[in-house]
């Protein structure tokens, strides 16, 4: 079967088109596994994070209670939960095959997402403002890296995304792209997972006590 | 006939290898001739537990052979088809239960002497009269060289351990610059100095080091800490407690009567500048804070010593070599090399002296 | 080698290997790859031995020791076993269980190429005069401080190479899991399949965490992070933690694939079904499970305390249980078979009482207590040699006298092999039994020199003519391998006659897609099944002729790896040369569009019409006959 050309209709779409073929199976089956190794990664970082946590050099000054600002994580957490709820639209909307609707909830995704980062980017430029840098202690290193690493994610994601969005806009939904898109609403799934953790094990545990 | 004499060679070949492997090293180095309850218990365990590895290495070369010499194609020809056994339940649960059943026994054992190795509980307790009931010795590993620090007693020594026999002697472990571990192996096994945390463990030394070959154990460092690592020895005297007890005052008294065996060694001492690294006062420490002349190996014994910067034999001729290019003989170590130009070959020899006559113990 | 590829000149045929993402071709790069860096590994090993011939000797500086030691471990583990095991898997499992290739063989090729330019990487150390020196495990106190750009080689050439292997990893699982052919359950997979299956899963879970590590050891070095560095708050101790949560895996991830091997030889040579197969597969799966419970017996002398000591202790000696089942099961299947000794089996002989001795040793030292003397001596390195070289050497050598007719389409030749094997076997046990004495005699590991008159004098002797002994046996098998691939003489599809598994119902090598219909599998060891049936050819198809559908080759995944490559030098030298962060944002930026190149161009391969794939089987029927 050629996957590109192959025209249908909501009526012929199979029910999974994210594994209706052997390749999309291997992809949706390896990204699985990939997330899996992907929550060791981030399970280490958490360990090491809870490790150092509040642990500098004799006298330093940052810690999480001095440092953290929950209503501007709350901000961002909004915006990333916001934006797997679209995303889960827009795979929804890939199932009935109305690939229109999937672009447009993929692109409020991809908005949202760029405006968490925005407020990441300008929390990490308000910390270094304070003089808590990514040197400036075990703690600060330990933190910049954990949020860091799940920021870098997010950004990938966003790149990702877009050349979806881009490279398909006039080819529409077809069995071949249909895994892209859903490996990367799963991808995005689990980005909003881990910050689900930051949120609690960071910013709420580190105001809290 | 023939086949038996060839028997009889490899077996006494094997009996040769047997008796030279069997071997038990040196005893002031050896764990295999253990001097101390630490040691001895853990040589009690590696018994136990050669004892049910060498019957599991049995079991399993015996049926080895048989399947070998059995099964062979060239016996049984080449077109034997043999029938294709899935398995059996009753032998898949005796090879299961049975290694179960060892590992547990195994377990028990160890579990006892984890808790009973690694029980310091003892180790701040005071008498009715507050003092220490127990002498606590603090190591500090640098590279490379080991400083101990008898708190309680108000002294510190470096290079060389002095110990009482027959007492639990506790130890405070901690790294100066790099990780570092401590050994002694014919006393007990190792703890690691790390650099962010003190470690704590004991050690038992039953066996006076006057009766070894060359009057002290052999310590080590156990792990990798850079070039030097192999020459990071140190060595180890135990005496009966009345000795010890002379040596702590003798060590007390050296802030007052420092033996000066050559008066221009002593001012070549001073004006080289050794005296900003190297104390010559065991007393160099207050309530456990460091005074000056800390930084090097403290002198106040070196005359006593074993070894010239922990492993050179001790005369000196050796020890000249060491101050005149320390980074030859212990590559990346801290101590700067003196040139003929700083101290002449004069001055060498009066230093030398000096050092070698800085003695507490009678000799 | 088909009539096309011989008549393409020597750049093209480069170009070919260079793009290929054919699992069988890929398994060669992987098995030459890593026997190019096994070799240097073995040099080194020498170079260590030759220093500890004699007290005090001096044929290598205290610095130049410690290269050597941690490029020799970090050379053996990373690029020499894991590669030629991956090779084996790449070009032997997608045959086992009926397949035309792995799930991604884009992926599988940039992992090749991650391995292999990470392996470069970190040797060009040598070249720059600054090689990494503390240890293959790098302890963070010491890895901090290390002068030079050696820990830098090391931290990013393991990076490079680390997620290759993750890649490897998780393209096996995918491959196992979605690829088997009609009938083959998870419960008929033969023993290496399912061994890969499982180190793979540990791969998936074990390098996540040398990856976090390694980037940790990086930001310290290079841009300032204060993870390890005490003074600033940061611990030591974490990078101990992390190192081990992934290298007590590792040392499974390369045993069980050396269990698997193992296994297929004593079933092939014994002519006999693997004894108690469902527990052979619980034990492996148990052992996978139990390796990522025990790593804290690495650290029984960092001052742990005695609870979790005890803990990990017995944890430790609970993995002997399963270990002990797949030992004796071993023994059974030869029990009533008929053994034929070939190479393969000799070294599966050698196998099994080497292998129990390093098993044993290692009880011993799970045993906490014990282990406080035993730790970092001469003892451990006797140990953790028997188990690798015992076990994990000695089935890459089995392996590759066993699967190379498959891989390379000759045979090696018997004789030198067996001497080979006569040479390296009993080298081994003369470099390393002595060293257990070594241990108990207080000698510590990776010390440069030492003194006479510890009585380890002769021990080292006996040793270091142990080291040149396996030396030996390695040049003696690089020289069978060249004769015989000068020899070129063609074997059929299964030269042992005694094949059991699907790779040798086809051609050696096979063609590029594999089994020209996809095969019917009705039981364990499928192929020797049809053929107690009758069925001569031992392939029973599950489906007629037809169009194969076949991936294209692509240079992309090499391109990606270079970008990778430049970055690396651009990172090192970011501090100290004015062009280190453009080489560094340049190199990242090409290994970026090599990624939005291959994700925006569609990439659906191609197919092998049924007409040439009927052609392909006639041509190599007639190469039969000739």
């Amino acid at each position: 079967m050629d996957v590109l050309n192959h025209k249908f209709t909501p009526e012929t779409w199979p029910e999974h088109p994210e594994r209706a073929t052997l390749e999309a199976k291997n992809k949706f089956v390896g990204f699985w596994l990939f997330l899996g190794g992907e929550t060791i990664l981030f399970a280490t970082l958490f360990a090491t994070y809870l490790a150092l946590r509040n642990s500098g050099p004799d006298g330093f000054e940052h810690t999480t209670q001095s440092l953290y600002d929950l209503k501007l994580v709350l901000v961002m957490t909004l915006l990333l939960l916001t934006s797997s709820l679209t995303s889960v639209y827009a795979v929804y909307h890939m199932r009935n095959f109305n690939f229109k609707k999937m672009q447009i909830w993929m692109s409020i995704t991809a908005l949202l997402g760029t405006g968490f980062l925005m407020v990441e980017v300008y929390e990490f430029v308000h910390y270094v403002g304070l003089g808590f840098t990514f040197g400036s202690s075990a703690f600060a290193s330990a933190f910049f890296t954990l949020v860091g690493t799940h920021g870098l994610h997010v950004a990938v994601g966003l790149v990702w995304i877009t050349l979806l969005i881009w490279r398909n806009a006039k080819r529409g939904l077809n069995l071949y792209n249909a895994t892209k898109y859903y490996t990367f609403s799963l991808y995005w799934h689990f980005i909003d997972v881990v910050w689900v953790f930051i949120f609690t094990v960071v910013y709420l545990m580190g105001v809290i006590g | 006939m023939k086949k038996g004499l060839k028997k009889w060679r490899l077996f006494s070949l094997l009996t040769v290898l047997a008796i030279f492997l069997a071997g038990c090293g040196q005893e002031e180095i050896s764990t295999l001739m253990p001097a101390g309850q630490v040691g001895r218990d853990q040589f009690n365990l590696l018994m136990i537990a050669a004892a049910i590895m060498l019957s599991v290495i049995f079991v399993v070369v015996t049926i080895y052979t048989i399947a070998l010499v059995k099964f062979r194609r060239s016996k049984l020809g080449e077109d034997h088809i043999p029938e294709q056994t899935e398995g059996s339940h009753f032998l898949e649960m005796v090879w299961t239960v049975i290694p179960i059943i060892l590992v547990l026994i195994f377990a028990v054992v160890t579990v006892y002497y984890t808790y009973k190795l690694g029980d310091v509980s003892a180790m701040g307790a005071t008498d009715e009269e507050g003092n220490p009931e127990n002498l606590v010795v603090d190591v500090t590993a640098k590279l490379y060289w080991w400083e101990f620090e008898y708190k309680d007693l108000g002294i510190i020594t470096a290079q060389e351990l002095v110990v009482p026999t027959d007492e639990k002697v506790y130890f405070n472990l901690i790294a100066a610059d790099v990780k570092h571990s401590f050994w002694i192996p014919a006393v007990g096994g190792k703890l690691d100095t790390n650099v962010e945390n003190v470690n704590k463990f004991y050690l038992v030394f039953e066996k006076e080091s006057k009766d070894l070959r060359d009057g002290v154990f052999y310590g080590k460092c156990a792990e990798l800490c850079g070039p030097s690592h192999a020459l990071m020895d140190f060595k180890v005297k135990s005496l009966p407690r009345a000795e010890f007890d002379e040596w702590v005052v003798a060590m007390q008294n050296t802030a007052d009567e420092k033996p000066v065996a050559n008066q221009k060694g002593e001012e070549v001492f001073v004006q080289s500048g050794c005296i900003g690294c190297h104390a010559t006062d065991a007393t160099a420490v207050q309530g456990g804070v460091k005074q000056s002349g800390t930084q090097g190996p403290n002198l106040a014994t070196f005359g006593d010593r074993n070894r010239v910067a922990g492993f050179m034999p001790h005369d000196a001729e050796n020890l000249e070599d060491w101050i005149r290019d320390t980074q030859k003989n212990k590559p990346g170590n801290k101590m700067p090399s003196y040139g003929e130009d700083q101290i002449s070959n004069d001055e060498m020899d009066a230093l030398v002296e000096y050092l070698m006559g800085l003695k507490v113990e009678e000799k | 080698m088909s009539s096309v590829a011989q008549k393409k000149g020597f750049g093209a045929a480069v170009w070919d290997w260079m793009t290929t993402v054919d699992h069988k071709k890929i398994g060669i790069l992987y098995l030459l790859g890593g026997a190019f860096f096994f070799v240097l590994g073995g040099i080194e090993a020498l170079f260590i031995r030759w220093q500890l011939l004699t007290p005090q000797n001096d044929f290598v500086t205290a610095g130049m020791f410690n290269d050597l030691i941690t490029m020799h471990g970090t050379t053996m583990i990373f690029l020499a076993a894991m590669p030629i095991l991956f090779g084996f898997m790449n070009a032997i499992v997608p045959l086992q269980i009926g397949a035309r290739d792995v799930a991604f063989p884009f992926i599988n090729s940039l992992g090749f190429w991650m391995f292999m330019l990470g392996g470069i990487f970190l040797n060009l150390s040598w070249l720059f005069g600054e090689v990494p020196d503390a240890g293959w495990t790098s302890y963070a106190s010491l890895s901090l401080v290390s002068p030079g750009h050696g820990i830098d080689f090391y931290a990013l050439g393991l990076q490079i190479a680390g997620a290759g292997t993750l890649m490897a990893g998780i393209n096996f699982l995918v491959t196992i899991i979605n690829m088997r052919a009609p009938g083959m359950t998870y419960m008929r997979m033969p023993l290496f399949t399912w061994t890969t299956f499982i180190a793979s899963a540990m791969i998936l879970f074990a390098f996540p965490p040398l990856t976090v590590g390694l980037f940790f050891l990086t930001f310290d070095r290079m841009f300032g992070g204060q993870f390890f560095n005490h003074l600033m708050g940061g611990n030591t101790i974490i990078w101990e933690h992390i190192f081990w949560i992934f290298g007590h895996p590792e040392v499974y991830i390369l045993i069980l694939p050396a269990f698997g091997i193992f296994s297929e030889i004593f079933s092939t040579f014994a002519r006999k079904r693997l004894f108690g197969y469902p527990s052979m597969v619980f034990a492996t799966v148990l052992i996978g499970f139990l390796g990522f419970m025990v790593w804290a017996h690495h650290m029984f002398t960092v001052g742990l305390g005695p609870t979790a000591n005890a803990i990990f202790a017995v944890a430790t000696m609970a993995i002997a249980v399963p270990t002990g089942v797949k030992i004796f099961n071993w023994l059974l299947t030869m029990w009533g078979g008929s053994i034929k000794v070939t190479t393969p089996m000799l070294y599966a002989l050698g196998f099994i009482p080497s292998f129990v001795m390093g098993g044993v040793t290692g009880v011993m030292q799970g045993s906490a207590p014990l282990d406080y003397q035993l730790h970092d001596s001469y003892f451990i390195v006797a140990h953790f040699h028997y188990v690798i070289v015992g076990g994990v050497v000695l089935a890459i050598l089995a392996g590759t006298h066993y699967w190379w007719p498959k891989m390379f389409g000759t045979m090696l030749n018997e004789t030198l092999g067996k001497i080979t094997f006569v040479f390296f076997f009993i080298g081994f046990h003369m470099t390393f039994l002595i060293q257990h004495w070594l241990g108990f005699w207080g000698m510590p590991r990776r010390v440069w020199t030492y003194m006479p008159n510890q009585g380890w004098d002769l021990a080292n002797m006996i040793s270091t003519i142990g080291a040149i002994s396996m030396g030996i046996g390695v040049i003696i098998l690089v020289f069978n391998a060249i004769m015989a691939t000068i020899k070129n003489e063609r074997v059929g599809n299964d030269p042992w006659g005694d094949g059991r598994t699907l790779e040798w119902a086809i051609p050696s090598p096979p063609p590029f897609y594999n089994f020209p219909q996809t095969p019917l599998v009705r039981g364990l060891d499928s192929v020797w099944l049809e053929k107690m049936d009758g069925n001569e050819s031992g392939f029973l198809p599950a489906e007629p002729v037809k169009d194969i559908h076949m991936p294209y080759g692509s240079i992309l995944p090499f391109i990606m790896t270079l970008g990778l490559f430049i970055a690396g030098f651009g990172a090192m030298f970011r501090l100290e040369h004015a062009w280190g962060l453009p080489v560094l944002v340049g190199g990242l930026v090409v290994t970026f569009f090599a990624m939005a190149a291959r994700s925006v161009r569609d990439d659906l391969g191609f197919y092998v019409t049924k007409e040439e794939v009927l052609q392909t089987e006639k041509e190599i029927a007639q190469r039969g006959h000739n």
